[in-house]
């Protein structure tokens, strides 16, 4: 059993009394103490969760800009150094070997964040790619990880690390002690990603537990994403699909020099694509939506199946996401979701599917 | 985890009230406890027949749809409305106002095969 990989957070849980699945080779809390509570938590105060799963690569060397634009379909040069972008990586069909976030350390110095069931994956796929000036580093195993999110934020960080600066939305920085900051998340909140030294891991956990970020388990962590749209790798990203087919066309930029798995996307493109990631949200009441529940059209014919499907905690109504005929994909066509042989109607949503309330 | 000792139980977690030839049934205090947020349950039709063992009802949470299980063979001949209705009464209360559906029991020999609650509160440790 133990090639499961154990958090240096794993003490933390423990003592929380934390429910621990297996995530990705992972032993990962799912959740502590409900997992609508904790969505709830980060949706109107702060939450923290455990990200040190996922994978860090740091890429330098002369050129490593031009060289990272030819794996990825975003384009960094749009990146200042401090900056990050959402961005892919494709196999040459096009499809989705992987999603993640690259920031600009530096001229020629990137950070990559990867999805925890793809590290290695990813570097070895990358690696066959390195050039001779490029240097590559996997530095996984080296950080621990913790996502803070919620409206709360900016008071949790200010209490917990008095005299350092929130980099903005997107944006990039290191602490006086080596620890790294990134504005970003997976929640559709305000939030940041906090990554030290992973013997560092369990004393920064604290503090900021303790400025007020209520622990959350990666069963929440699903429910903020699906409710922003936002796709999981190995759900609704696949080898067979590509970001174009998933609607994320505005993270592939088709005017930056060539990059892999560019002729599909370019025929996509002028040829409009087959498929496409549809939102669909039920319209009455029901049991939750599941992935590989069939959906059909509302005269009963199966036209696809869910890939990600789940109760919204925050607006208590089914949602989730297939890969439906381009043109049922459209926002209004009506649908059904099969659960157990019983229809239950269902419309396409533009997303998100949840929109956060106006703030003061 | 509470486990009251005038009900009777099976290994999947049911909870069993003998009232003459019926018995309710519910989820007990610790399968409410591992499901967490019952967010949706779906009864079986009154009039329905089930064999012991068989998926008779399902409970779901955000995470997972979980079946219920017919602890003896019958006939259901009442669901719990209030449930279907407000779907945390199953964690909330799941031996009162949580309770599923009652069935008119086939055989009442079958009742002597479910667990007491000691036996019970052994297997769950």
């Amino acid at each position: 059993m133990d090639n499961l990989k154990h958090s240096p957070l794993e003490a933390a849980h423990v003592a929380l009394g934390a429910r621990l699945v297996q995530f990705a080779g992972w032993n990962m809390p799912v959740q502590y103490t409900s997992i609508m509570d904790e969505h709830h938590v980060v949706r109107t105060k702060a939450g923290i969760f455990d990200i040190s799963h996922m994978g860090q690569f740091l890429v330098s060397g002369p050129g490593c800009a031009a060289w990272l634009n030819r794996l990825l379909t975003n384009n960094v040069d749009r990146l200042a150094p401090g900056q990050g972008q959402y961005t892919l990586m494709l196999n040459p069909r096009g499809g989705v070997i992987d999603d993640m976030i690259v920031y600009r350390t530096g001229e020629e110095d990137f950070l990559l964040v990867v999805n925890a069931s793809m590290i290695e994956e990813d570097f070895a796929w990358i690696a066959t790619h390195q050039d001779e000036p490029i240097i590559l580093r996997n530095e996984s195993e080296l950080w621990a990880g913790m996502a803070i999110q919620g409206p709360q934020t900016t008071a949790v960080f200010a209490a917990a690390c008095p005299g350092e600066t929130l980099p903005p939305r997107n944006g990039y920085a290191t602490t006086a002690d080596g620890a790294i900051i990134c504005r970003t998340g997976y929640t559709g909140e305000d939030g940041f990603e906090f990554f030290c030294p992973a013997e560092a891991g369990l004393a920064c956990w604290e503090k900021f537990v303790t400025a007020g970020a209520a622990p959350c388990g990666l069963g929440a962590r699903d429910t903020l994403r699906l409710e922003m749209g936002y796709p999981l790798n190995g759900s609704d990203l696949s080898p067979e699909r590509s970001p174009l087919e998933a609607g994320l066309g505005f993270f592939v930029d088709l005017a930056k020099p060539d990059f892999i798995g560019r002729e599909t996307l370019d025929r996509q493109h002028a040829e409009g694509t087959g498929v496409r990631l549809a939102a669909i949200q039920s319209t009455g009441k029901g049991p939750p939506p599941r992935a590989h529940y069939p959906v059909m059209t509302d005269d009963g014919t199966v036209v696809g199946e869910l890939c990600s499907g789940v109760l919204s905690p925050s607006m208590m109504t089914g949602i989730g996401m297939a890969y439906l005929p381009t043109p049922l994909a459209k926002p209004g066509t009506p649908l059904a979701i099969d659960v157990r042989g019983r229809q239950f109607p269902a419309v396409v949503v533009k997303k998100p599917f949840y929109k956060q309330p106006a703030r003061a | 985890m509470n486990v009251p000792t005038d009900l009777r139980y099976n290994a999947s977690h049911e909870w069993i009230r003998p009232e003459g030839d019926t018995i309710t049934v519910g989820v007990t205090d610790h399968a409410q406890a591992e499901l967490t947020d019952v967010v949706f349950v779906e009864l079986p039709a009154v009039g329905r027949a089930v064999d012991a063992g068989d998926p008779t009802a399902v409970v779901e949470s955000v995470k997972a749809a979980s079946d219920i299980y017919a602890p003896v063979s019958g006939e259901v001949v009442e669901v719990n409305p209030a449930v279907e209705a407000d779907p945390a009464l199953v964690n909330t209360d799941p031996y009162g106002n949580g309770w599923l559906f009652k069935l008119r029991v086939k055989n009442a020999a079958d009742l002597d095969a479910m667990l007491d609650a000691a036996a019970y509160e052994a297997l769950i440790g």
